[in-house]
């Protein structure tokens, strides 16, 4: 077979023969593909001078190039192209045209955000994209929260407030929420008293008598839960201190739980153990001062604001 | 090409055409590689920068036992939609420390090199052992092992040995420690000292109570350690957005 290949075809050889026979076939290549190698070459050259390409000494060569550009210092700056100059041009192109609306946006008092239709869609759109990549995460996605780990803020309940001003100060340095262990100070049966009248706040199913006798602990000195709860149990937003009147659960899993006698032993577990979490991280550093106050109209308008 | 002599007696004479076998694919390496060791403008010079603690490096062995790598990049490329997803882009000097780095092409889930931060010890710690408690929508596996798990501390200071033989400054004798001292200031150089890696390990864990268990120090606390300080050595509001333009 081969040997018929062999003397049908008129290839050329390369000339060259080892042990006396063998031979080497010499096939070009077809004029196309050999064109289009040549082409490349010429690209190649092509693309070496206008973009950076070939080291130089300390650096290397820049290209010939050019971006111009406007840096935060407010100096416009010509840079050979490169990638970081390209992103600073492309920064610059979206800040010119959302400009207008950042300017409105730190001009404008919130109460004026609001009754502005415009403005009300320049922060839903915004800050549903602000919210879905920075707070999402943990609040969910439509703001809704977790239960037993994160605030909802569709509802009017609010830790440290549901007003402009308090949502902008929550953005800007973060929280964290404190209870202290209370299975250290009190006894089984004394968390338990305290759990009856906690549940009995929200008109749910407990132990009459046990709730008495939690109503006379929880505004004693030797649980003083008053301290920070308040006399009438509504808390106290100053320090995040939640309302337990209201039915409305962030760390006892109420909601869920089964039955009377569940639904206590949830609240005694936070009484018990307290809580040394509810972190919510500071934006200040990682958002902008406008991209906060989006945020902060963006939350109030969920549903709850006041 | 009318050089059969020359090419006759390369091909006959295996020692040469292995010489310059050599010759020819070294090329490449000389091209990209060597031109790196004069040039001086590849590493941004920045402050900040500084190797990991004892317990974040433990935390960096189990980020790469568990395969985060796989679906996570920590790379931020200068591109404004990252920009405004994950922060600042990510600079040679942030991971002059790695080895090896994490930067990675493949995401699955979102880039972590600025994840630092961004969520709660208290978030990470669900979210790593349960994802979809946290995200619904996620793919990402459970990792509920990590809390139950308690850390293998007794090779603290083998690790941080490792790593200083390949060039991060962890310092093992008193000069180096006071070069540390000088270069990172003291209360970083004390974390880099490499015979009280365990005792350093054991007071961030206990102080930072990353996992939110007292009871003992978890492969949780050293993995949350570390996603809590990715990206956060470079304090950016220092630089002008167009600082390290030119090292590219």
């Amino acid at each position: 077979m081969s040997e018929q290949k062999l003397q049908s075809q008129t290839v050329q050889t390369t000339g060259h023969a080892w042990d006396g026979d063998l031979q080497e076939f010499n096939n070009p290549l077809p004029v196309w593909w050999v064109y289009t190698f040549y082409a490349t070459v010429v690209f190649a050259i092509v693309y070496w001078t206008i973009y950076p390409s070939w080291p130089w000494g300390k650096g290397w060569l820049g290209g010939l190039s050019d971006i111009t550009y406007v840096n935060s210092a407010g100096e416009t700056k010509t840079h050979n192209w490169n990638t970081r100059a390209l992103l600073l041009e492309d920064l610059n192109q979206a800040a010119v045209a959302q400009k207008p609306y950042f300017d409105k946006v730190s001009g404008m008092s919130y109460a004026q955000i609001a009754k502005d239709p415009e403005m009300s869609g320049f922060i839903l759109s915004s800050g549903k994209a602000l919210f879905a990549d920075n707070c999402a995460a943990c609040h969910q996605a439509g703001g809704q929260g977790v239960v037993g780990f994160f605030p909802n803020l569709t509802d009017d309940d609010w830790l440290y407030g549901g007003s402009y001003d308090n949502i902008h100060q929550t953005l800007v340095e973060g929280r964290r929420a404190y209870m202290p262990a209370f299975s250290e100070v009190l006894g089984g049966e004394q968390i338990d008293q305290l759990a009856n009248y906690v549940a009995k706040l929200s008109n749910i199913g407990h132990d009459a008598a046990k709730a008495a006798a939690g109503d006379a602990l929880f505004h004693s000195e030797t649980a003083a839960c008053f301290y920070c709860h308040g006399g009438d149990a509504k808390g106290r937003k100053e320090i995040g201190a939640p309302n337990l009147t209201d039915n409305i659960w962030l760390w006892a899993n109420v909601p869920t739980a089964s039955g009377e006698e569940g639904k206590v032993a949830a609240i005694r577990g936070v009484i018990a153990n307290g809580l040394n979490k509810g972190v919510m991280p500071a934006w200040a550093g990682r958002l902008t001062p406008e991209q906060i106050k989006v945020l902060t109209v963006y939350v109030h308008e969920l549903g709850g604001g006041q | 090409m009318n050089l059969n002599f020359k090419h006759e007696w390369i091909e006959t004479n295996i020692g040469l055409m292995a010489v310059l076998t050599m010759l020819a694919i070294s090329v490449g390496g000389l091209v990209e590689i060597a031109p790196l060791f004069f040039i001086e403008k590849t590493i941004e010079k920045v402050e900040g920068v500084r190797p990991y603690t004892p317990l974040e490096q433990r935390g960096r062995d189990i980020y790469i036992r568990e395969g985060c790598y796989t679906c996570h990049s920590q790379m931020i490329r200068p591109f404004r939609d990252e920009k405004l997803r994950y922060g600042h882009y990510s600079l040679a000097a942030e991971s002059q420390y790695d080895h090896p780095f994490q930067w990675g092409s493949k995401r699955t889930g979102p880039d972590l090199a600025r994840v630092g931060g961004k969520y709660s010890n208290e978030w990470q710690v669900q979210h790593l052992a349960a994802p979809r408690s946290m995200v619904p929508e996620s793919v990402m596996p459970n990792y509920p092992w990590l809390l139950s798990t308690p850390l293998d501390i007794s090779d603290a200071a083998d690790r941080l040995k490792a790593l200083r033989k390949v060039g991060v400054p962890y310092s093992l004798t008193q000069t180096e420690y006071e070069d540390n001292v000088t270069r990172f200031g003291e209360t970083v150089a004390r974390q880099l000292h490499i015979p009280d890696a365990q005792k350093n390990l054991v007071e961030q864990a206990n102080f930072g109570n990353y996992d939110g268990d007292r009871s003992g120090i978890s492969e949780m606390d050293a993995l949350v350690a570390y996603l809590q300080v990715l990206g956060t050595m470079v304090d950016f509001s220092k630089y002008d957005d167009d600082a390290f333009v030119d090292n590219r």
